[in-house]
């Protein structure tokens, strides 16, 4: 591809959250995001990078249109995002896959159906979703836990089964919050190789991280943020 | 597997998070009282039919057989009050008629004259008519129980409408309790309808979620409620019989279609409240 095209675009995107105080609908407070202007292109590999704090989790909450932005343009997936249009949100988040940094399993169900319930909610039938799912889960090292309850499993199978969930549906755009956050170095390794992988199958991945020795082991470009803005991209 | 199977088709964990007691037991108790409403203004409209009918002779007037001659005088009498609408004589065939189921065929009864009187309206007072009445034919008496018959059916008429203020009444206060409930059971499940949001679910969806377990819940309690009315109503109306016909036969008199209709109609209040409700609640997610 000579001129990959965006998979995901900001142009002067702004974040401010609404202040719990203030009435609702009136934004206050510094913004958590500002004057973000970057482009990551079809089938790239970004690392994020920046202290604690620093918007990392603002700004993949943006890629996967859990929030909007309060300002600027954002672009995923060739749309561009806009609050009066919010019917077509779904139907592009179902493309987006997502390893949230705090895993949100759904506690009652199990390992299984926790990451069946992307393709659920896409409505792939029963019998076409089961051995994705049981593929995907044996992929991350989890065959023979499809059963367990998240409560039954120790931090880092959690972490797993969230990564499953995020990719059981091969999204065009993978985001992942601290991934390996849980992770021993081992099991961190494993997790980047099974990433680039969908990476070299065509998936656009972006990895918010703070573990150096992983971004030196899988070098890639990088976004690195300070207090809510980029300070470097490449 | 049986336990995957099952939460595969409760994701939200909607089963726990509205239980299936509260909200169907409350449900049971309006639509007990919307059956007892329902039925009361069925009965009340049926009486008031029956008494309307009934109230046609408002009054009627008796000569004494010695005074049957007096007829046309008594006719004359009557038809120059003013609170008179209209005074007819009854045949002696017709009579005879009426009173065949009581008396049987007795040809040599010597029968009472009858004049059937219509009234301007049923809030005169006859008192004073039979008064002027017997100073031209003495013995004549006035039969006023038509004037009481339709009095009873403006009750009957006022027991309907109230019947019905209490059927709008309890199908509030079940989008109320439903509105409550749906808003208990997003409270409890709010993660969950965070993710499933995040993970590309579309308002229609999780709005159908809620809206399929709450109208069954809610047709299942109305069901409940419909069924302990039955035994209430057939008692009632078994007492009432009497008033409306004589017939005593609870079974067909009950108004079963709309015990019937009450569990669906409880079933789409819950469904439309419950859809409302979320979706209201999901305009505060991107
Ligand atoms: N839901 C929220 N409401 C208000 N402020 C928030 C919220 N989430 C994050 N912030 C603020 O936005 C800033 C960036 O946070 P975050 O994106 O979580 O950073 P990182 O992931 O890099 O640690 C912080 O100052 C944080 O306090
Ligand atoms: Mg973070």
């Amino acid at each position: 591809m000579a001129f990959p095209c965006a998979m995901v675009r900001f142009t002067a995107v702004g974040l401010r959250y609404p202040s719990p105080t203030a009435p609702q609908g009136v934004e206050e407070g510094p913004e958590a995001l500002a004057d973000l202007t970057f482009t990551l292109p079809d089938g790239s590999f970004t690392w994020l990078l920046g202290a604690s704090g620093a918007g990392k989790s603002s700004l993949l909450r943006l890629m996967h249109l859990a929030q909007l932005p309060t300002r600027g343009t954002l672009e995923v997936l060739g749309t561009t995002v806009r609050a009066d249009r919010r019917a077509e949100l779904p139907a592009l988040r179902r493309r987006i896959g997502v390893v949230f940094q705090d895993f949100r399993l759904l506690p009652y169900l199990s390992a299984f159906d926790n990451v069946a319930l992307p393709l659920r909610l896409a409505g792939r039938s029963e019998s076409s979703a089961r051995p994705d799912v049981t593929e995907i889960l044996r992929w991350v090292g989890l065959a023979g836990k499809e059963a367990s309850l998240p409560q039954q499993l120790s931090g880092g199978e959690q972490q797993r089964v969230a990564i499953a969930r995020a990719v059981v549906t091969r999204p065009q755009l993978l985001v992942a919050d601290e991934p390996t956050g849980n992770l021993d170095s081992h099991q961190a390794r494993r997790l980047l190789a099974l990433l680039t992988e969908m990476n070299r199958l065509g998936t656009t991945v972006v990895v918010a991280t703070h573990s150096e020795e992983l971004v030196a082991n899988f070098p890639a470009p990088s976004l690195v943020l300070d207090a809510g803005r980029v300070v470097h991209h490449g | 597997m049986a336990r995957r199977a099952r939460y595969a088709r409760d994701p939200l964990g909607l089963r726990r998070a509205l239980s299936d007691r509260l909200l169907p037991g409350l449900v049971a108790a309006m639509a007990l009282l919307a059956a007892l409403a329902l039925a009361g203004s069925r009965g009340a409209e049926a009486l008031k039919d029956r008494w309307q009918a009934g109230a046609a002779a408002a009054v009627t007037v008796q000569l004494p057989p010695e005074q049957a001659v007096q007829m046309d005088q008594a006719l004359a009498v009557l038809r120059a009050m003013p609170e008179v609408q209209s005074a007819e004589a009854v045949s002696a065939a017709r009579m005879k008629e009426l009173l065949r189921p009581w008396l049987g065929e007795v040809p040599a009864l010597p029968l009472p004259a009858v004049i059937e009187l219509r009234l301007v309206n049923a809030a005169i007072d006859p008192a004073p008519l039979a008064n002027r009445l017997s100073e031209t034919v003495p013995g004549a008496e006035l039969e006023a129980h038509g004037i009481w018959v339709s009095r009873l059916a403006a009750l009957a008429s006022s027991v309907q409408g109230v019947a019905l203020a209490v059927l709008a009444l309890v199908a509030g206060v079940a989008v109320a309790v439903v509105a409550v409930a749906t808003r208990a059971g997003i409270a409890a499940r709010r993660e969950a309808i965070e993710i499933f949001h995040d993970l590309g679910a579309t308002q229609r969806d999780i709005a159908g979620r809620f809206a399929r377990r709450i109208g069954l819940l809610a047709a299942g309690g109305a069901l409940a409620g419909a069924a302990l009315a039955v035994p209430a109503l057939a008692a009632l109306s078994s007492m009432a019989a009497p008033f409306a016909g004589g017939e005593v036969m609870p079974w067909t008199a009950l108004p079963w279609l709309d015990l019937a209709l009450l569990p669906p109609f409880a079933g789409i209040i819950g469904w439309a409240t419950a859809q409302y409700s979320v979706r209201h609640w999901l305009r505060r997610l991107p």
